[in-house]
């Protein structure tokens, strides 16, 4: 089973600051990880290889630096790993990053299955994964929170629903998004980061993956930010206390300030 | 302070950080408080190669020393002293077999224990032998191509849980301290019980038991090195663990400083955090001094040993008295600073101070290391000329 996961480098998230200039987020000086939806997908690609035998292999768009959320996924038990890397990317929506993901893919060969998070964790979308499902025209589940069975080229999942969940059946090849609830992923063993150390990273350009410029970085993006700020911070609360028949008549005079009514 | 270290090395230390902070800072009050062994930890450990880190690759280990164990040992004691036993242990009771072992008894035991398939323990001392090991009574006849072994040992650190033994008995009392060979028994043997279960101040999370040898037999290749070569094994082998017992200790301390720091930072007394206040700052300052002192003899007589010096005798112990006494003084201290609140078992430093206790006691009590460092010198003089 051949099985790609799609992976995202993002800043530590409780960490993270905005640039009201560029609009874009502050990543000099921010630890990077790789985004956390993004490590229930590689764990559930090495548990589908464990079973099932085949090959992962996670394939990545970003800055040079994003080198190192490959490394890191060689050391948990990744195979190969792909790096989209191009300043032509820069600046790339979600519809663009999809098209660009697409076009990677596409260039490795044929394959079973496409595991990506859920969302990242610093654009929260949820859009990347379902558009390189629409760019490849393969069939996707997302918010998948279990795999139940895969057999004779078809798989069955559970999908996660506000309340309770659904079972789905489809064939393969074919994309899902996970959720956190799907398992627990491993952390990286020694042996795996002195492998990652030394393992060799294939590096592909827009023009090698054949993709229209018109269709990546600024210009394939339509989505335009127009501002962004860090929300203010909410006061802390104030608590009374004392008789309920006090602080009702204490909360009426204070509610009325506000002339509701 | 930066000590240089290689990159495998600072992979280890990483890793088991995460190890520590992820997934053993969740249940070490627990397991402590239930006495219980740290299986789920066991199994993490092994996935993430770090049972391997001092075995040869050839074994498949990943080929580095003590140094290395001591690494990953200190991380994991900084959260908890009592699981990180589980490696400490198994690396002592596996000592015998990488100084003593036949190709043929590593290339057998080795590759289970790098993988942390099983653990490993030591067995040496008995109810009426500790710092007085010439005094065991646990014996080992030679009958055919089997030995017979008869006797019990005490406070087996990973008693019950490990699956191979490395035990120190007697084949001929006639010659005393000559007369101990050291084997290999594996769980399952018939005739090798284990006894009572240890309940403790600290190390909850280890297991500490009885092994109980009657009429026991075991193959006569299961002999490490030669028949009465058991007290050397023994000494070579403490030479060699002692610097993993001071990790241990300096992991605690280290553990202790940082939970008393965090608290004086946030603990505000009088209108000020108490970290504002001299004699709290001094308190601070000296754990803080005491640690690195620390650190740097263990690591220094950590690197000496890969390094291939053979005369560590004295070093070894040095680093594990002053490691241990300093786990117990700063333990202390942080309970001190915490207060009422480090008292209490909602916060993690009276388990700390709990837990540095032992390392001032096993692997040969601070007593003990002062007589060997002591003896070491008076050698050390006798041989210089005037």
């Amino acid at each position: 089973m051949n099985i790609i996961v799609c992976i995202k480098q993002v800043p530590d998230t409780t960490s993270v600051k905005l640039d009201p200039e560029t609009r874009t987020l502050i990543r000099e000086g921010v630890p990077s990880i790789i985004n956390p939806f993004d490590m229930y997908a590689i764990e559930e690609g090495l548990r589908l290889k464990e079973k099932h035998g085949g090959a992962v292999t996670a394939i990545t768009m970003g800055p040079p630096q994003a080198d190192s959320a490959l490394r890191e996924a060689i050391s948990l038990g990744v195979d190969e790993a792909v790096h989209l890397c191009d300043a032509a990317f820069k600046g790339s929506d979600t519809l663009a990053t999809s098209y660009i993901l697409a076009a990677g893919i596409r260039k490795l060969g044929a394959f079973d299955l496409i595991l990506c998070g859920k969302q990242a964790s610093d654009g929260d979308t949820a859009q990347v994964g379902p558009g390189i499902a629409m760019q490849l025209d393969l069939p996707q589940v997302v918010f998948v929170r279990k795999i139940l069975e895969l057999k004779d080229g078809r798989l069955t999942v559970e999908r996660m629903m506000e309340e309770g969940y659904d079972v789905v059946e489809l064939p393969l090849p074919a994309l899902l998004t996970v959720t956190k609830e799907i398992n627990e992923p491993r952390l990286p063993s020694l042996k795996g980061k002195m492998r990652a150390k030394k393992a060799a990273l294939r590096t592909m350009s827009a023009a090698e993956i054949g993709a229209d410029p018109a269709r990546i970085g600024l210009e394939g993006s339509p989505t335009w930010v127009e501002k962004v700020f860090t929300p203010p911070h909410r006061g802390t609360g104030t608590v009374w206390k004392g008789e309920a028949e006090e602080l009702v008549a204490r909360l009426v005079a204070e509610i009325e300030k506000f002339k509701l009514g | 302070m930066n000590y240089f270290l290689t990159e495998e090395q600072q992979f280890i230390r990483e890793i088991a950080a995460k190890i520590a902070r992820e997934k053993i800072l969740p249940v070490r009050a627990e397991l402590d408080e239930a006495q219980e062994f740290p299986w789920e930890i066991v199994k993490i450990l092994a996935e993430s190669n770090l049972f391997g880190v001092y075995i040869g690759e050839a074994y498949g280990g990943t080929g580095g020393g003590v140094f290395d164990l001591c690494i990953a040992v200190e991380e994991l004691s900084r959260v908890c002293g009592g699981i990180s036993l589980c490696l400490a242990a198994t690396a002592l009771g596996t000592f015998p077999l990488l100084l003593f072992g036949s190709e043929e008894q590593k290339k057998k035991f080795l590759p289970d224990i790098a993988a942390g398939k099983r653990l490993v323990a030591f067995a040496l001392t008995e109810s009426g032998a500790g710092s007085d090991a010439g005094a065991i009574q646990t014996t080992a006849r030679k009958d055919g191509d089997n030995y017979v072994l008869n006797g019990t040992k005490q406070w087996i650190t990973n008693g019950g849980e490990a699956e191979i033994y490395t035990v120190v008995a007697m084949t001929d009392k006639s010659r005393g301290s000559r007369g101990a060979s050291t084997f290999i028994v594996e769980k399952g043997t018939p005739g090798f019980e284990f006894g009572k279960k240890e309940n403790k101040l600290g190390i909850r999370a280890s297991a500490t038991r009885e092994l109980v040898f009657q009429d026991c037999r075991i193959p006569a290749g299961n002999l490490l090195g030669r028949e009465g070569q058991g007290f050397i094994v023994a000494m070579k082998t403490f030479d060699a663990s002692r610097p993993g017992v001071a990790a241990q200790a300096v992991g605690i301390a280290q553990g202790a400083l940082d939970e008393a720091a965090a608290y004086a930072r946030q603990r505000e007394q009088f209108g000020k955090p108490i970290i504002s206040f001299q004699g709290v700052q001094f308190m601070l300052a000296d754990m803080a001094t005491q640690i690195e002192a620390a650190r740097a003899l263990v690591y220094a007589v950590a690197r000496a040993i890969d390094a291939g010096e053979k005369k560590v005798a004295k070093e070894s112990a040095m680093a594990k008295v002053f490691a241990s006494d300093t786990a117990m003084r700063v333990t202390v201290d942080a309970v001190q600073i915490l207060g009422g609140y480090g008292y209490m078992k909602e916060y993690p430093v009276e388990k700390m101070m709990r837990d540095a206790k032992i390392t001032q006691i096993y692997e040969g009590t601070n007593q003990i290391q002062r007589m060997v460092i002591a003896s070491q010198m008076i050698k050390e003089l006798a041989g210089k000329k005037e």
